[in-house]
């Protein structure tokens, strides 16, 4: 059970981004920039290679956000500024996102407790986010009755 | 060439409104490894797809000057009302809240108001876009 006191460290979320993720994700966002799926074109602009979405990213990041906070739909804000492209290469392992959070502060409100939560996303060791942050409502008592 | 000076405090017309799909939500979670059962409140960043809609709207207003492959999504944060539901109807409104040079480049703030059928606010989604026009090819 997670204890919910400031400084406190979450469980530590790891996950894979593929090319075909990144296909899948285009159609389902509607952002198909083909930096995200052609290196051609990618390197074009001076990248080096197909990079995810930024919004891929984030997307990684809030469910971490819903593992921590026990169930989706308890956010209240997310946000992250892009920092670092990922890269993703055309294999079957892809590129691997780690997204880690220390509770930062723990509020009294109407519905439970807000937690506001720091993040670091990480890709191969660089950070790819800027101060990604959240904060989601979890039950005021988590051992709970009920 | 920067973008249009007049362009800060502008408010762009509504998108069109967009039904939220259990098949939309799905496919959303499936391509982020987003656990989702159905009944599931939509994942978090699903708003983007109608606040990218937004603003696809202002990247390609011809008055405002903005050279679509010279943006870059700089920052992107969501404030929540309530999470978005299947069934739910959203439009994103968005307004350019502020406009700034650095170093040649264009630093676009801006907010989209997503609502649902009622009118009511379901979230608020910020975005900073950075335009580097001109700055073509000769860089490296």
């Amino acid at each position: 059970m997670t204890s919910w006191t400031e400084g406190a460290e979450l469980p530590v979320r790891a996950f894979r981004v593929t090319r075909a993720d990144l296909v899948r994700y285009a159609g389902a966002s509607g952002d198909r920039n083909p930096i995200h799926w052609s290196d051609r074109v990618a390197r074009s602009v001076g990248l080096p290679g197909v990079i995810a979405h930024g919004m891929y990213t984030l997307a990684l990041a809030a469910s971490a956000v819903d593992s921590w906070a026990g169930a989706p739909g308890r956010v209240r804000e997310l946000g992250a500024k892009f920092t670092r492209p990922v890269v993703v290469p055309d294999d079957d392992s892809g590129a691997e996102v780690v997204v880690t959070g220390t509770v930062r502060a723990v509020q009294a409100d109407p519905a439970g407790r807000l937690v506001t939560v720091a993040m670091t996303v990480t890709s191969g060791e660089e950070k790819v986010l800027g101060m990604p942050k959240a904060s989601f409502l979890v039950e005021t008592d988590e051992e709970g009755r009920g | 060439m920067a973008v249009q000076a007049t362009l800060a405090g502008r408010t762009f017309p509504p998108t069109a409104p967009y039904d939220v799909t259990a098949e939309r939500v799905a496919e959303f979670a499936a391509a982020t490894g987003t656990p989702y059962a159905d009944g599931d409140p939509a994942p978090a960043t699903f708003p983007i797809v109608v606040a990218f809609a937004a603003m696809q709207q202002l990247m390609t207003d011809p008055e405002v000057g903005i050279e679509l492959h010279h943006v870059v999504h700089g920052e992107q944060r969501f404030a929540y009302e309530r999470p978005v539901r299947v069934g739910d109807r959203l439009t994103a409104e968005l307004t350019v809240d502020s406009l700034r040079q650095i170093g040649g480049a264009d630093i676009i703030g801006t907010s989209s108001a997503v609502r649902d059928s009622d009118g009511s606010l379901v979230c608020t989604a910020r975005a900073v876009l950075v335009h580097k026009a001109g700055d073509e090819e000769g860089e490296q």
